[in-house]
């Protein structure tokens, strides 16, 4: 082996200890029943949004494509469940925009469409063919198109591919499920991924709160019969957040950094989320695209906190109902986990692909805490993954001044939420730095 | 939904710190030194540490309210103020002259700047400063430990070892363990070492201050008076080193933000105090090394402002250069 593998993990900068409320880590996931109507928006990822390619009152049957997009950076939309479409609606995604979104009412028999079949992917060009057409994109909540991640220029050689099983953030178990239920299509789709990509070297990053996840799917990397040449290996990472980010990932694992505005393809890796590999691996099987999703649905609002395997439609108030409903009148409704989930208006709103998690708070752990001074106590700074100054970055986006702000390097904020959580006069820091970003964005400043 | 959703931006988690749990650690850590103070200098040095105490709260809740401002006495911190000019002062000083060092410090130095986290020099170390020019033999007017067992009022005054020191009579200066453990003439809080570090590794283990400045600023202290051939120990433990090191340069507002800044800033402190006890006028250097160090803070973040993820060394250098 040319490249060695790291004993323990490489030292990262800053962090935080956040709770784990791993409650769902030791249950069997449940799957869901098909609901009787699914509202399947267009764009369930970062890129162009789909155009339909059925129109109201077709039939369609459970993997058939409905919706894809002429732009690369895009992924194809297929049904979870067999039906008629009934219109043509529009929903409000997370984020706030409104798209388009086919709403199809299901006939629940869950006939599977002819189209799915095992996809030929023998050749490189082939297999990431295959990765678009099985409408993969980033599970572990980014939602960026996998063909467009493994498509890697030529010029840059890629020599490791890092499975992120970190799940840093608190309540979410998605992944941890995944890996207990489903570590054989794990190490499946990991060699698909490696052998197509001819990388030499996959380490399985999983935070050390997961003991039972180490080792399983370290019982599998060992074995001289599942892992012939040794490629595959385990590292317990220390479990603090924000570990599964992916450049704080890339560093603990290999001790690289990713410059400012790059790629982590540009320092020689990939980072796939560990939920996606299996799926991938599931899919060259069985040519099944991305129809369903385990969710983990947690939060003091919640009555039977469990991880549920969805059909991606589903709306939230459904799957809530399948948890046993809410035990206390929900205050904050959140689509991810608790330090990056984006807080919805709305629990109609349906799962869509990149969702891991959906977290109810109720009314006392929703409350939302009062500003007061900055007291420079510089825990935003010691906690800054990013080595940043957030309180500066606040008080230059308060004051519009957009040339300190990208002095300050406001636009390497992954906003990770790390000085927002530690801030013990409640300073709203991401929100500021978001502002900052805009502000920096208008005045057209470069990179 | 029936109900309506509180929508806001991330993080929805808070770690639980607040301004006032972090004040009330502080005042927890200056726990053993004021009780120590209360032994050492009597009932005397108490009715100070009250005095000081409401004078700067009351201050900060009037100055607040005609400013017009909302009313921060909840967050603690001026009850830290009060606690820590009380420390810096005789304990033979007239409560009048402790109020009025009180106003000092939270009207003109803290809440004329802005309140919290706004003043560029520590409140406390400034009304002492303030008061040092204004009634130097007041502020001067030491006596010895356990002065009210003492019938006899000629045998109570006193001068300060560093004082001592500076007149050349080394040989009157108090042994190792009784500056240990505070029995000398000082300051109210400053003379009981013991009880001081105790406060420090309090502060440590809770989070609240990183070790970094006490170890620079008595680390620099060390190797000087090493270097210049004086008895380290009792450098250490003397004068308001010790109070100075672990509970006024290591104040959130007036101290670096960040760890390379702390260095630089405890250093510089460690400097300034031995160059003024050596080469100064002055017995002591404590307070004025600090707010001289204090006012440097915004130019040394500038200089050791740390280099984001991702930009290589080299480059960061260049760009500093550029600067």
């Amino acid at each position: 082996m040319e490249l060695a593998f790291p004993e323990k993990p490489f030292k990262t900068h800053g962090g935080a200890h956040v709770p784990h409320r791993k409650n769902t880590a030791q249950m069997e996931s449940a799957v869901m029943p098909p609901p009787t109507q699914v509202i399947i928006p267009m764009q369930q990822h970062v890129g162009a949004p789909c155009t339909p390619l059925v129109k109201v009152g077709d039939e369609v049957l459970v993997g058939q494509k409905i919706a894809d997009s002429m732009a690369f950076v895009s992924a194809p939309i297929h049904a979870s469940v067999s039906g008629k479409v009934r219109a043509v609606t529009q929903v409000m995604l997370s984020g706030g925009q409104y798209v388009d979104a086919l709403v199809i009412d299901s006939d629940g028999e869950m006939k599977i469409s002819p189209e799915v079949q095992p996809p030929k992917a023998d050749t490189r060009e082939s297999f990431l063919q295959a990765v678009r057409e099985s409408g993969l994109v980033g599970l572990g909540g980014a939602g960026f198109p996998a063909h467009v991640k493994l498509k890697v220029s030529p010029d840059k050689r890629i020599d490791t591919l890092i499975i992120n099983a970190a799940e840093c953030e608190p309540y979410i178990t998605a992944d941890h499920r995944e890996a207990l239920e489903n570590s054989w299509a794990v190490l499946s789709g990991i060699y698909a991924v490696k052998d197509m990509l001819e990388i030499e070297r996959v380490i399985i990053a999983v935070e050390d709160n997961k003991p039972d996840v180490i080792e399983t799917l370290r019982k599998m990397a060992d074995n001289e019969k599942l892992d012939p040449g040794n490629h595959v290996r385990v590292l317990a990472l220390h479990a603090s957040y924000p570990q599964g980010a992916e450049k704080v990932l890339i560093k603990s694992c290999t001790d690289r950094e990713v410059p400012m505005g790059k790629l982590p393809a540009d320092v020689g890796c990939i980072v796939m989320n560990i939920t996606s590999v299996a799926f991938l691996a599931n899919y060259l099987k069985t040519g099944m695209p991305l129809i369903k999703k385990r969710v983990t649905i947690d939060g003091s609002a919640i009555q039977y906190p469990q991880n549920v395997i969805v059909p991606i439609g589903t709306p939230i108030e459904e799957v809530i109902r399948f948890c046993g409903g809410y035990k206390a009148p929900p205050k904050k409704i959140l689509m991810g986990g608790p330090m990056m989930g984006i807080a919805i208006t709305d629990d109609s709103l349906p799962i869509v692909k990149q969702n891991n998690g959906i977290i109810c708070l109720d009314e006392e752990e929703a409350r939302l805490h009062e500003p007061t001074a900055c007291i420079r106590c510089g825990r935003c700074v010691s906690g800054c993954p990013m080595h940043l100054i957030p309180t500066m970055l606040e008080k230059y986006a308060e004051a519009k001044r957009a040339e300190e702000l990208q002095e300050y390097s406001v636009m390497d904020c992954m906003e990770c939420g790390t000085c927002a959580y530690n801030c013990p006069a409640h300073r709203p820091l991401v929100q500021a730095i978001r502002l900052g970003k805009a502000l920096v964005k208008s005045a057209g400043g470069k990179k | 939904m029936e109900q309506k959703l509180i929508v806001s931006p991330s993080p929805h988690l808070r770690s639980g710190a607040t301004t006032q749990k972090i004040m009330l650690d502080v005042i927890i850590a200056l726990t053993p030194a004021a009780i120590a103070s209360c032994i050492l200098f009597g009932v005397q040095a108490l009715i100070l540490i009250l005095t000081c105490v409401g004078s700067c709260v009351l201050a900060e809740y009037l100055s607040r309210r005609v400013m017009k401002r909302d009313n921060t006495i909840f967050d603690l911190s001026a009850v830290v103020t009060g606690i820590l000019l009380a420390f810096n002062l005789p304990v033979t000083i007239s409560p009048l002259i402790a109020i009025f060092g009180s106003v000092v410090a939270i009207v003109v130095v803290k809440q004329m700047f802005g309140g919290i986290g706004q003043n560029f020099v520590n409140p406390a170390l400034t009304a002492r400063i303030v008061l040092m020019a204004s009634f130097p033999a007041k502020m001067s007017n030491w006596v010895v430990p356990f002065w009210y067992r003492i019938g006899n009022p000629d045998a109570i005054t006193t001068a300060s070892p560093l004082g001592l020191l500076k007149q050349g009579a080394a040989d009157q200066l108090p042994n190792h363990l009784d500056m240990l453990l505070g029995a000398r003439a000082g300051c109210l809080g400053e003379t009981c070492a013991i009880a001081l570090l105790l406060g420090g590794i309090y502060l440590i283990v809770r989070k609240v201050i990183s070790p970094v400045i006490p170890l620079c600023y008595l680390g620099t202290v060390a190797v000087i008076s090493l270097l210049a051939g004086r008895d380290v120990i009792f450098e250490l433990l003397s004068g308001g080193l010790l109070l100075g090191s672990i509970f006024m340069a290591t104040d959130y507002t007036t101290s670096p933000i960040n760890r390379n800044g702390r260095i630089v800033f405890a250093v510089g402190c460690g400097i300034l105090t031995m160059l003024i006890r050596m080469f100064g006028s002055l017995p002591e250097g404590v307070s004025f090394s600090i707010i001289l160090m204090n006012i440097l803070v915004p130019h040394i973040e500038r200089m050791t402002r740390p280099r984001p993820f991702g930009v290589k060394k080299e480059k960061a250098k260049k760009e500093g250069a550029q600067e």
